[in-house]
């Protein structure tokens, strides 16, 4: 069956608002945040019902044509990249709020609803859903299911797999299946923890029921300045070490500081190596013991200057740096590259110290703005995509920043996912056994493949051209299969 | 132990090639979970001890066999715990067994379940591979999470061998309150609190009495006792220990002990039996004769589902599937245990 006999059946089946493939219709949808990856699809469709998503699969399955799921498009590691073959499902058009369940605390919504229309909704109950991605005025929670995305307070409240409690899902054949429950658990395997992160490989998610949090209340910032990175991130360690869990503890590198003082001049100490916001959230009386703690931690720790959230403008306003930093890269440098890696803390400043190096090895300039809380780190190299050879330096330079958050047992991803951008530093951080069982799994929810191919879980025979395939005992995992 | 670890992976592929099913034995304290197994035991609890406790990273990693009570102690030292505060049931209990039943106790819904501090999990497949998924760091998106899949597969998956966990600080304080009230009203504050911004951290009732338990900062907790009112109980920690391990007077009951789980401010289920609730509403258990569906009816209508936890005498155990979600299960299964080696039929007849 041809391309266009598919094109043909969608339009025999949906109406003709819900299809796109005029190029010119096709462009906004060749790239999700990561623009350096941009590819046209066949056709984009985007139903404004289950059915016809159920309608679309079903087509598809029998076709044998892929489909790439995609929700906002502001995913970063071109998890939504379409494929020239392939269908864009575009899941946008389902974005009602469905129900929210005040006495059980949970919302059910629709995959095309925002993070942060969910809080808003919830809001007169006096509560709101934890997970806050930095995109989340615009992404939506079926990406954020399918990326396991996190945000500035998941040390404290975890990543979208601890934040909600069922899904429904079609399978590429558009067989609709219930994950998880209403429940707080579900009998059988844990299929929800599965599905979420899973990027799109195993199902399409056409409902959430995400879990809501009381809203603190109140919440604190303490900005601790240090002059020297080291000390920053040894505070870090210091915080948690005292048996503080705080809401969020990020760490601004000093070309961070002064990018966002240059933006929008916010008072960070500019003179300071790096600094420190420490957020603190809970009752009246558990914050202020929480913040008496810290303090003291932090000048234990060596800080050269605190300063603490005296109300909520003030903390609002210590944030907005933070908040502005990413933009503030982009008035620095024609282009900026996001890595997404994550570390055990201890070796914080080990990392960082090496990230220098290399920044100086590849004459490239690099920025730290991370969630350091929990490790998770995200390097901005600034480059100009016009200087020739200067994207790909900055893409080798990204992996070989991978690979060292690896060494150092973390992982090649905290929060972005792996989607195109990590496919590689995939075969650094498993071996092809542990491969084969990902594709084993796939294989179950997805026989032929066809649910966004080629992302998130390389083959064996990618991770062998990259060279980075790990060999066990001298004996390559699957011999059977050839390798060029 | 690499010479322990080939030596399971030689059981495996020998039980495999032979078609020969294991039963995995750990401790053997939860061995009355789930579905009986007639298979060949698999002893794994020599595979024990502790790897790695940097409490500055919260993480702790240890060996499958290692005694749960041996762990939480050296948690305890450094003023951590695990904070899903798993039971044990019985001295012998093992992280390993701990992580492959995926049982939480009453802090549960407040501080997450046993999956939620899973960080990472070396095991070996049925076919004898060692593999690694996750880590020991708390945020980690890269491959499938396979490590929480396998958290609850009652070993039905692969055996587990290394496992690495999120550990949280002890609370300074904690404060038990107490109050006469009927299972309705205590469903209602249960969730009524639990909207508010309050330090809870356990929450039953049984017999007409609320039992809730408050845990963080001393002033904090304080301030929240006052807000809720009710009587201090003194000595609080044996009560939440022996509602944990199953010890109270209302297990001592020669009647199946049924588990519904359902969402927490399900209304009291109109089932015959003696039942004490937990989790905050959540989690219901029942002391009853009734038939296994009258349950499972019960606990579906109300959007959960309901297992024979205890003295079921029968196979009948864990909630059905629908029959598509359970074709899944079998398509995982035989992707992880190919010749279907690993405790078949533990979890259901078909896994």
């Amino acid at each position: 069956m041809s391309d266009n006999s598919l094109i043909n059946l969608l339009r025999r089946r949906l109406p003709a608002h819900c299809l796109l493939f005029h190029p010119e219709d096709l462009r906004p949808y060749e790239c999700d945040a990561l623009s350096a990856y941009r590819r046209l699809p066949l056709v984009v469709v985007i139903p404004d019902t289950l059915d016809q998503v159920k309608t679309t699969l079903r087509l598809c399955s029998e076709a044998g044509v892929p489909v790439v799921a995609r929700g906002a498009g502001t995913g970063l590691s071109g998890g939504a990249l379409p494929l020239t073959d392939g269908v864009l499902l575009s899941l946008a058009r389902l974005n009602r709020i469905l129900d929210i369940d005040v006495d059980n605390r949970t919302a059910r919504v629709e995959p095309g609803v925002t993070n942060l229309s969910i809080s808003k909704a919830a809001e007169p109950f006096g509560l709101y859903y934890a997970p806050d991605p930095s995109s989340q005025i615009a992404c939506s929670i079926g990406g954020n299911v399918a990326e396991n995305a996190g945000g500035v307070h998941c040390l404290k409240y975890g990543l979208t797999v601890h934040n909600i409690r069922q899904l429904e899902i079609l399978t590429i054949e558009g067989e609709r299946l219930t994950i998880g429950s209403q429940a707080l658990d579900s009998p059988g395997y844990d299929l929800l923890a599965l599905l979420t992160g899973s990027e799109g490989l195993l199902g399409v998610v056409t409902e959430v029921t995400v879990k809501l949090l009381a809203k603190p209340e109140t919440a604190r910032v303490v900005l601790a300045a240090f002059d020297s990175v080291e000390a920053a991130a040894a505070a870090v360690t210091a915080v948690i070490a005292g048996g503080i869990i705080p809401a969020g503890l990020e760490l601004l590198d000093n070309p961070a500081i002064r990018a966002v003082e240059r933006y929008v001049p916010t008072g960070y100490p500019e003179a300071a190596a790096a600094i420190l916001l420490c957020e603190l959230d809970g009752t009246c009386e558990d914050v202020a013991a929480q913040i008496e703690r810290t303090r003291r931690i932090f000048v234990q720790a060596g800080a050269v200057e605190l300063r603490v959230s005296r109300d909520e403008a003030e903390r609002q306003r210590f944030w907005a740096g933070r908040k502005a930093a990413f933009p503030a890269m982009g008035r620095l440098s024609p282009d900026y590259y996001c890595m997404d890696g994550t570390i055990p803390r201890r070796q914080l400043a080990h990392v960082l110290a090496a990230i220098g190096a290399l920044s100086t090895q590849y004459g490239l300039s690099i920025c730290n703005v991370f969630h350091a809380g929990d490790g998770n780190l995200h390097p901005l190299i600034l480059y100009d995509a016009n200087q020739p050879g200067e994207l790909e330096r900055t893409e080798e330079l990204g992996g070989r920043i991978l690979e060292l958050c690896v060494a150092v047992g973390g992982a090649i991803t905290g929060e972005h996912g792996v989607g195109v951008e990590k496919i590689n530093q995939m075969c650094v951080q498993f071996n092809g056994d542990e491969l084969a069982q990902f594709h084993a799994v796939k294989q179950a929810f997805d026989p032929h493949g066809l649910l966004n191919p080629g992302k998130a879980i390389p083959t064996l025979q990618r991770c062998a051209e990259y060279g980075a395939l790990h060999v066990h005992r001298g004996n390559l995992p699957h011999p059977e299969l050839d390798r060029f | 132990m690499p010479d322990l670890i080939e030596s399971f992976a030689d059981t495996l592929r020998n039980a495999g090639s032979s078609g020969t099913p294991l039963s995995i034995r750990g401790g053997g304290s939860k061995a009355f979970y789930g579905r009986a197994v007639s298979a060949e035991e698999f002893c794994v609890g020599e595979y024990a001890g502790l790897i790695e406790y940097a409490p500055e990273e919260l993480v702790v990693s240890a060996r499958a066999g290692t005694p749960l009570a041996a762990l939480e102690a050296v948690l305890a030292r450094e003023n951590q715990m695990l904070a899903f505060e798993p039971p044990h049931f019985g001295a012998a209990a093992t992280l390993g067994g701990t992580i492959a039943c995926g049982l939480s106790g009453p802090r549960r819904p407040y501080a997450g379940a046993v999956r939620d501090h899973v960080l990472g999990i070396t095991c070996l497949n049925g076919a004898g591979k060692r593999l690694r998924f996750g880590g020991q760091v708390m945020k980690n998106v890269a491959g499938y999470d396979i490590s929480r899949t396998l958290t609850g597969s009652l070993g039905t998956l692969a055996v587990l061998l290394d496992i690495s966990l999120k550990v949280l600080p002890r609370p300074e304080t904690e404060i038990t309150l107490r109050r006469e009230t009927t299972p309705a009203e205590a469903i209602r504050l249960f969730n009524q609190w639990a909207g508010l911004p309050l330090p809870l951290s356990a929450g039953c009732h049984h017999d007409g009495w609320l039992t809730v338990r408050l845990s963080g900062y001393e002033q904090g907790v304080k301030a929240a006792a006052d807000k809720l009112g009710g009587d201090e109980v003194p000595v609080a920690g044996t009560f939440w220990d022996d509602l944990r391990e199953q010890r109270l007077a209302f297990f001592a009951d020669a009647r199946p002990l049924w588990r519904l789980a359902v969402p927490p401010a399900t209304p009291p289920l109109p089932l015959d039996g003696d039942c004490l609730i937990d989790w905050g509403g959540a989690q219901r258990w029942y002391k009853t004769g009734l038939p296994a569906a009258a349950l499972r009816h019960g606990a579906a209508a109300a959007g959960g589902h309901a297992t024979l936890f205890h003295n079921g005498g029968g196979n009948d155990v864990f909630h059905p599937l629908p029959g598509p979600l359970l074709a899944l299960h079998r398509r995982l299964k035989h992707g992880f245990d190919p010749a279907g080696i690993l405790n078949p039929g533990r979890l259901y007849p078909e896994l």
